[in-house]
């Protein structure tokens, strides 16, 4: 059985891309669309990576980031970001927020896929990607 | 001898003719020019409802029961019109300034809006004005008998009852069409005032030939008139002092008390300046209409045969010499004279009843009150209506079950009593700022209890137990309490007798009352702004700072107002203050202004009721009570001055306040337009990009499928589309920023335009996906605009409501109305949730969206590119709140504006 | 140009007075004919041709002198503006004297 990602993202296309990119992998790859209960959404599935948009509706990346990282349990869980904005200081926020790694869209898929098998190598190796 | 059914011809068509002149009147007011329609002398000539059939035939027979004692009645309101200064005057700016309604509303807006007061003030007028209203019919009623009577074919039977009852239901109809067509008591009723003018003037005419008839007719002359008085037993009659007195004064008091004269003086009066006229031009109505009642009474006893009714001279005179169009023209003014009074009396009333016993009966009935929704217009209006149907039918009821008996005759007395019981509360209200509610209550409460006891029901006689035995014993034996002769005052005449007692212990009463109570804060405010009308005219103000949402306010005032005259209020406060748009800041004198305006409409206990479920409460603020306890006009006139240039101050920080927000916001937007377009072209681009490396790979290593082959190639295709239309989008915004956008300005119909706009939604994937609501008719307007660029806007509008209207059964209405020669406004207004009041201000921006975008399917650019067509195309659009879903206002010249 | 001003309104004062003690006036000259006759004479009180001319000569004059007063005073009021803080000095003043 793979390792199980979970991708919150909420542009139809490019979930159906990560999903068969990650798929073809050996990952199980759930989905969850909106920002607000995107928390509890890890709290349920407890995935090995999570792969975060940073545009959502109703809550931003930015704030679930630092939501995750503020509860015990997510503290150390991989999390990957995705962004279509791609200014420094998204990036700088990011980091501050303490992300695993950070990745600007448009994004190579043979990229996504080695950042994904490297986080899931590290699970406690958080925040310095 | 005439024929019966000739009068009854002259009568249909006199009536006709009063249909078609309140009509004319109506319209031409509608256009907004009403001309001489608004001269003083169509004011004063309205005011002329004083005179009623009481005065008509009554006042003749009243001659010769007791001679010159008659002109009493029409002595007092003379003093009283002569005197206008004194208290006219005074009634006049409050009513205007404060909108006040009738004569309950200005007692109960007095004394803290309270509705107690204005629910026993409403009885109070209604009891005291149903049995003259009966008088009315009984003697329009009475009149047609006496023609009956002289018909030479003698075919006739007059069944009094049956006329009454037609003459009711006619005057019922004719009072709802033209009492009821608007809302606001305030604005007057052009139609009916001028019609009751056109009455005005028949029965003074009418009164005015007979007399002359009877001077220059039947005797010799002034001359020899003056020795016929002499000699007459109508001149015979002593003056009785106390009664000349008392009448006097309670006739003027009239003048101000009863319901329709309010009506017509304070509520109808459109301009104050009219009262330089009516001051002596009212009097001079009265001296005319006077003036020949002796002489027809002298002339009737002496050639009249002996046992004549003395009520009917004025008609049965010239039947007596057989002049047939005299006597017509007289029955016609007899006929003016009831009709006038039941209508204005029956508007009067009705006006009360709805505002303060059947508005604040619904209010408390519908939880939530104000804030609920439904049309509070149309409650209002019909229980205008059906007030107005049910004191019509209390009316004939009375005259049918006292079977027009000789106690009607007296009844216009007891109805002046009545009525002059309020006042007590309505001078000391608008003299006094120590007045209070308390006292008021408690003088009009005790006031009625002893007109009724002394006066209105011992009228009934043993109907109403008021039995021969009880009124020379009193009750139980208790001679202290007999009706006539209260406290042991014995010998004096039942009316003078009645009048001091009650006016004597209610203004005693409301003078303890009023010392021993302590007012209510609204009660302050409302007895200094009263009482100091012309110092300042609404400076002060009973709401401190508003904790309402002016969307909600608006809410209201368009189920009361309209939704037209509300939006236009509410824009024009909020470009008073500054601010663009139609929700301007709450201030407490938004909050003043707004209640008065709806007082206007519902009485202003009903409004400031309907006010308080918004704003939570009423608040005074000491600084308000302050701004009343300073009394000296140097005071007022500095603080005037200070509010003034603080108004302006905050005014212009309001404004900065509002450029600033903007300024912030938009460098805000500015920054984050550089993210938001890269965000939506590289959106796009990552699904093409990663989805054409899968095809890549699957290229090279073959392991993917026909299915999705095909499906990822489509989705490739369709973002490749979306970058397209982003870039296209973005191309057109700048193009038309920069106003280098070159127009196709063409003549077309701006129906056609709604159509194509309606055909290239419908071509799209999902069809129309909405029902829209349209009034195809209302559309067809010819205008000069670029009808591509006009339907973008509508396709934008249409496709922006299919999107986001999240009823269950989404709903788009299009109202298209012209406003005035140049301009036309195109409503859109769907029945979703509408946008948050925080959103409002930032949905033209660009990439400004409320919802995710991936329901959205585009980049946020559709109403700033709707913004910059509007302004290219010299109109506007805006955001329209308060209509209980999203709405957008388009503003258009017809015309291309150079 | 001031004292000028200031006797324009204080002659539209004197006719806003007589304006208001002209009904106290009729209304004493209407209750004369209770004066006449009664007691002691042969005649009832009041009756007679004698009152009918008096109480409409009264009211005939009385309306005549509140029309004049009106018109008077129409012109005096000429258009309102409000009060200026120099006439509020002047009115002042006139209080203090």
């Amino acid at each position: 059985m793979g390792k199980r990602v979970l991708l919150i993202e909420d542009e139809p296309n490019i979930i159906e891309a990560i999903r068969f990119i990650l798929s073809r992998d050996g990952w199980t790859v759930e989905v969850h669309s909106d920002g607000a209960s995107a928390v509890d959404a890890v709290d349920r599935k407890q995935p090995d990576i999570v792969i975060l948009d940073v545009m959502l509706p109703n809550k931003s990346g930015f704030d679930i980031l630092r939501d995750l990282r503020a509860a015990p349990e997510h503290a150390a869980r991989p999390v990957l970001m995705l962004t279509a904005r791609g200014q420094k200081k998204d990036r700088d926020m990011a980091e501050a927020a303490g992300v695993s790694h950070f990745m600007t869209k448009p994004f190579s898929n043979s990229e996504m896929l080695d950042v994904v098998r490297g986080l899931a190598q590290q699970p406690t190796d958080g925040g310095d990607a | 001898m005439l024929r019966f059914n000739i009068l009854v011809f002259a009568c249909l068509t006199y009536a006709t003719l009063l249909f078609v002149v309140a009509f004319w009147a109506e319209k031409r007011a509608e256009a907004g020019r009403l001309g001489w329609l608004r001269s003083p002398i169509v004011y004063t000539l309205s005011l002329s409802v004083y005179c009623t059939a009481w005065t008509f035939y009554g006042a003749v027979g009243y001659a010769v029961r007791s001679g010159l004692e008659f002109v009493s009645i029409y002595l007092g309101p003379s003093l009283m019109m002569i005197g206008w200064w004194w208290i006219l005057r005074k009634l006049v700016r409050i009513g205007r300034t404060h909108r006040i309604t009738s004569v309950a509303d200005l007692i109960s807006s007095r004394y803290g809006k309270s509705t107690t007061l204005g629910v026993l003030v409403t009885l109070l007028a209604v009891i005291g004005t149903t049995p003259y209203i009966a008088l009315q019919l009984q003697s329009v009623a009475t009149s047609f008998a006496v023609f009956g009577v002289n018909d030479p074919t003698g075919a006739v039977q007059t069944d009094l009852d049956k006329t009454a009852l037609w003459v009711a239901a006619g005057l019922a109809l004719f009072t709802i069409l033209f009492g009821t067509r608007n809302l606001d008591a305030n604005e007057r009723h052009h139609g009916v005032v001028t019609a009751i003018a056109l009455e005005a003037v028949v029965k003074f005419f009418a009164l005015v030939c007979v007399g002359l008839f009877v001077v220059w007719g039947l005797t010799d002359g002034w001359g020899d008139l003056i020795d016929r008085i002499d000699a007459s037993p109508v001149s015979s009659h002593p003056i009785s002092g106390t009664r000349w007195i008392t009448i006097t004064m309670l006739s003027a008091a009239a003048l101000i008390t009863l319901p329709r004269m309010f009506q017509v003086l304070v509520v109808e009066n459109s301009d104050e300046n009219h009262l330089f006229t009516a001051g002596w031009f009212f009097p001079l109505y009265l001296f005319g209409m006077s003036l020949f009642v002796i002489p027809i009474a002298v002339v009737g006893l002496q050639v009249l045969p002996d046992g004549s009714n003395p009520d009917m001279f004025v008609l049965t005179l010239p039947l007596h010499y057989d002049q047939r169009f005299l006597a017509t023209f007289s029955f016609l003014g007899g006929f003016s004279s009831a009709t006038s009074m039941v209508i204005v009396a029956a508007i009067a009333l009705s006006t009360m009843v709805s505002n303060h016993i059947v508005m604040p009966i619904w209010l408390k009935a519908r939880k939530g009150g104000a804030t609920v929704s439904g049309d509070v217009r149309s409650v209002v209006l019909y229980a205008r209506r059906l007030s107005i149907f049910g004191v019509l039918a209390l009316g004939y009821l009375y005259f049918h079950f006292s079977g027009g008996s000789e106690a009607l005759a007296s009844i216009g007395m007891i109805s002046f009593t009545g009525v002059a019981q309020v006042l007590p509360a309505m001078l000391g209200g608008i003299f006094w700022r120590g007045a209070t509610r308390v006292g008021a209550i408690l003088g009009v409460v005790i006031g009625f209890v002893i007109w009724a006891y002394t006066m209105f029901l011992p009228s009934f006689g043993e109907a109403a137990g008021f039995t021969a035995e009880l009124m020379a014993e009193g009750p139980l034996g208790i001679g202290l309490l007999r009706p006539q002769a209260l406290f042991g005052v014995t010998g004096v005449d039942p009316v003078v007798h009645a009048v001091a007692w009650s006016l004597a212990i209610n203004t005693l009463v409301f003078l303890l009352g009023s010392l021993f109570s302590f007012p209510r804060p609204v009660e302050r405010l409302q007895g200094a702004q009263f009482v100091n009308v012309f110092e300042h005219s609404g400076t002060a103000r009973g709401w401190s700072h508003g904790f309402a949402e002016t969307e909600d306010l608006l809410v209201m005032a368009q189920r009361i107002l309209g939704a037209s005259e509300a939006q236009a209020l509410f824009h024009a406060a909020a470009a008073e203050q500054g601010k663009e748009g139609y929700l301007p800041d709450a201030t407490p004198e938004f909050i003043e202004r707004l209640e008065r305006k709806l007082a206007g409409s519902v009485g202003a206990a009903t409004a400031h009721a309907m006010l308080a479920q918004i704003a939570g409460g009423v608040l005074v603020s000491v600084e308000d009570l302050m701004a009343v306890a300073d009394e000296t006009a140097q005071m007022m006139e500095y603080s005037n001055q200070l509010e003034m240039k603080s108004e302006e101050l905050s005014r212009t920080a309001r404004k900065l306040r509002e450029a600033n927000e903007k300024l912030t916001q938009l460098s805000i937007q500015k920054d984050a337009f550089l993210s938001q377009i890269s965000h939506e072209l590289r959106t796009p681009m990552t699904s093409i990009s990663a989805f054409s490396e899968i095809l890549r790979s699957a290229g090279q290593e073959g392991d993917l499928d026909a299915e999705s082959l095909e499906r990822f190639s489509s989705i490739i295709h369709d973002e490749a589309l979306r970058l397209t239309r982003l870039l296209d989008d973005l191309l057109d915004l700048s193009v038309l920023e920069s106003g280098s956008v070159s127009l196709n300005w063409t003549r077309t119909n701006l129906h056609d335009v709604i159509d194509r706009a309606m055909g290239a939604v419908m071509q799209g994937r999902d069809g129309v996906g909405i029902r829209i609501e349209r009034n195809e008719f209302s559309e067809h307007i010819a205008m000069e605009t670029d009808a591509d660029r006009l339907s973008q806007v509508f396709i934008n509008l249409i496709t922006n409501a299919r999107k986001y209207c999240d009823a269950e059964q989404p709903t788009l209405k299009i109202q298209v109305r012209r406003i005035g020669q140049d301009d036309v406004q195109i409503d859109f207004i769907d029945n979703g949730t509408g946008i948050p009041a925080d959103k409002q201000t930032v949905i033209f921006e660009k990439f400004s969206r409320i919802t995710d975008h991936a329901k959205a399917g585009s980049a946020g650019l559709g109403l700033a590119i709707c913004r910059e067509i509007m302004a290219n195309l010299g109109g506007t659009i805006a955001y329209l709140p308060g209509q209980g879903g999203a709405a957008f206002r388009l503003d258009l010249p017809r015309v291309r504006t150079r | 140009m001031p004292l000028y001003l200031a006797r324009a309104s204080y002659r539209r004062r004197r006719l806003i007075d007589a304006l208001r003690l002209l009904p106290f006036l009729l209304f004493g000259l209407w209750l004369l004919p209770l004066l006449w006759g009664g007691a002691g004479t042969d005649t009832p009180v009041g009756a007679g041709g004698r009152s009918f001319v008096h109480v409409f000569v009264v009211w005939a004059l009385g309306i005549a002198v509140a029309a004049w007063l009106a018109r008077r005073l129409r012109r005096a009021e000429g258009p309102i503006e409000p009060l200026s803080a120099k006439d509020i000095a002047e009115a002042q003043e006139e209080g203090r004297r």
